[in-house]
């Protein structure tokens, strides 16, 4: 039997329509933290609803560390830990009270230790004895993460964690996201900012229109597909590019005063700045950016990253 | 494999339903007078209406007062309302919420899902049913002809209910729909069911008609446990209640089971 983490094989889904998720096949190795990016509407949260449990599986199989996600659930549900895109709270509880419960909702006998592990990490000491609609819209966050996190899952799922939320939470939840990881879970993320997709990352697969367009490793991922550019600052602004740098698809900006060129792969720098020169441009400045995941995703979906897209509710 | 589900803490295989029912029991509580103190309140003021002041004037069964036959009918509406609300209202705001997705991504399975929140229903109801009876002493007495039958009626009734509640908040849209059932259906067939008067003082259509009334079965079963005395034998009424439990029970487990309306 599989030992991988999450096993994903010919998965489908439609809601009547087309399909939303489909012939979907990936895996993750257990330690990982694994990207699933795509655009709105690409099939990322079905997908990471139907490893949940919460959607029901159109078609293929899903297995958590080796549990087949239907026919053995309640083993892969307890191996799984889930941060719901939407804020799911009940208004009723305190966040200790919460807590407890959720452990006790995956047969856990409550453990006091973990507990106060995850309300002091998550910075939720002090709002213990409020109930769930007094807190604010990040405490509402972090007290998701922490109950997804109370019964010790294998697998983290994380479906945008950090959408809408302050640059602190977001620290915290990375810092705490690394920690866990080097302790063993494994973990699945989902986020439109694709700069922490590429910091977090160790693999990240891209869908688009429920399909998997790329799935690597993020540094194979950013040498492969992306391309290198080359920033220049120019001394005079200038209004038309010489057809002599035109194989190299300026794009000017800054009034004319900054001139960007894409690099391919065996380009040498020295090379183009001496055709810079020799077409009359005075250079102030040079600066090389290298491949971004953003240009990529873009490259691969066709849709302006983090932009929202199209909306099919996935 | 084995080796991450070693990793895995202890897993009891009975503290998912344990704890579901525990909420459920701490939900109705959090909100009591809601959940108990009011349905207490208007089926006190009922038997301060019909023991205290009109019930001497009205004889509607002959050997006992109109307030030792009311009083049964009136406890047993008490733990039909209940029993019916706490399913309806708990697992349909879930879903309105959207925190049901909390329960759909734990190892609870569809019989302790179905049971944890029926039996949280089911000692709501009879707990208001308990409070209508000991407030209701104070106004007339009650032979308890038959308690233990009186007591598997009242069980039968808010087992039936749970699931008839369960079965309403998967399958109403909004909150119009949900209290539609209550006011259009439940409260309806309650009144026509006898808790105010026996169906065999009814004009022989409007008696036969009261035959199709699944409340009838109940409250007359009811009734004849306590008083000794009914339209129909307790048997027919306990039969008929059996079934309809049977009914709801396996329309409640089937769609529950298929997470109907509940997973997409």
């Amino acid at each position: 039997m599989s030992c991988l983490a999450l096993d994903i094989r010919n998965l489908e889904k439609n809601y009547g329509g087309p399909k939303v998720v489909d012939d979907l096949t990936l895996s993750i190795e257990p330690g990982e933290i694994f990207g699933l990016l795509g655009p709105n509407g690409a099939g990322k949260s079905t997908t990471i609803n139907m490893v949940a449990g919460v959607t029901r599986i159109g078609g293929g199989t899903i297995s958590i560390f080796g549990y087949d996600n239907r026919r053995d659930y309640r083993t892969a549900r307890r191996l799984t830990g889930v941060m719901h895109q939407e804020i799911v709270i009940d208004n009723f509880f305190s966040i200790e009270r919460a807590l407890k419960i959720h452990a006790g909702y995956f047969g856990v006998v409550d453990d006091p230790a973990w507990r106060n592990l995850l309300i002091d990490r998550l910075g939720l000491r002090p709002h213990l004895g409020k109930v769930m609609f007094k807190l604010s819209g990040g405490l509402k966050r972090r007290f998701m993460i922490a109950k997804a996190l109370v019964h010790k899952p294998r697998l983290l799922i994380l479906d945008e964690p950090t959408a809408g939320v302050d640059v602190e939470l977001r620290h915290t939840l990375w810092e705490f996201v690394r920690e866990i990881n080097t302790q063993g879970t494994t973990i699945l993320l989902t986020t439109h900012y694709l700069e922490e997709a590429e910091q977090m990352c160790d693999r990240i697969a891209i869908m688009h229109h429920g399909k998997l367009v790329a799935l690597e490793k993020t540094t194979d991922l950013t040498a492969r597909h992306g391309q290198r550019h080359l920033e220049l600052t120019l001394k005079e602004a200038l209004t038309v590019v010489p057809d002599t740098l035109a194989q190299f698809s300026p794009r000017l900006s800054n009034d004319g005063l900054a001139l960007e060129l894409t690099l391919a792969t065996d380009s040498v720098v020295g090379e183009i700045l001496d055709r810079v020169r020799a077409a009359g441009i005075e250079v102030v400045d040079v600066d090389t950016r290298q491949p971004h995941l953003e240009d990529i995703f873009l490259q691969l979906t066709g849709i302006g990253a983090g932009n929202g897209g199209e909306n099919h509710g996935a | 494999m084995a080796h991450d589900v070693d990793r895995l803490p202890p897993f009891n295989r009975w503290l998912p339903f344990l704890t579901l029912f525990n909420k459920e029991i701490l939900r109705f509580l959090r909100v009591a007078s809601q959940t108990l103190i009011t349905p207490i309140i208007t089926a006190s003021l009922y038997l301060f209406v019909f023991g205290a002041t009109l019930g001497d004037r009205i004889s509607v069964l002959e050997g006992f007062s109109y307030a030792q036959f009311v009083i049964p009918g009136l406890i047993l509406m008490g733990v039909i309302n209940n029993s019916f609300a706490n399913t309806a209202s708990s697992l349909f705001m879930s879903r309105y919420l959207g925190n049901v997705v909390d329960l759909l991504v734990t190892p609870i399975t569809p019989p302790q899902f179905i049971m944890a929140y029926t039996l949280a229903a089911m000692l709501r109801g009879l707990a208001v049913g308990c409070a209508v009876w000991a407030i209701s002493t104070v106004f007339a007495g009650l032979p308890w002809v038959h308690p233990g039958a009186a007591i598997v009626m009242a069980t039968l009734a808010s087992f039936l209910f749970a699931q008839f509640g369960l079965i309403v908040a998967i399958i109403a849209n909004d909150f119009d729909a949900l209290s539609m059932y209550t006011n259009f259906l439940i409260l309806p067939l309650i009144y026509l069911g006898g808790v105010f008067y026996p169906i065999s003082i009814l004009p022989p259509l409007w008696a036969k008609l009261s035959h199709l009334n699944p409340l009838f079965y109940l409250i007359d079963g009811f009734r004849h446990a306590i008083l000794g005395v009914g339209d129909l034998s307790f048997v027919v009424a306990f039969g008929v209640v059996a079934a309809m439990a049977t009914a709801l029970f396996s329309i409640a487990a089937l769609l529950i089971g298929k997470g109907y309306r509940l997973r997409s």
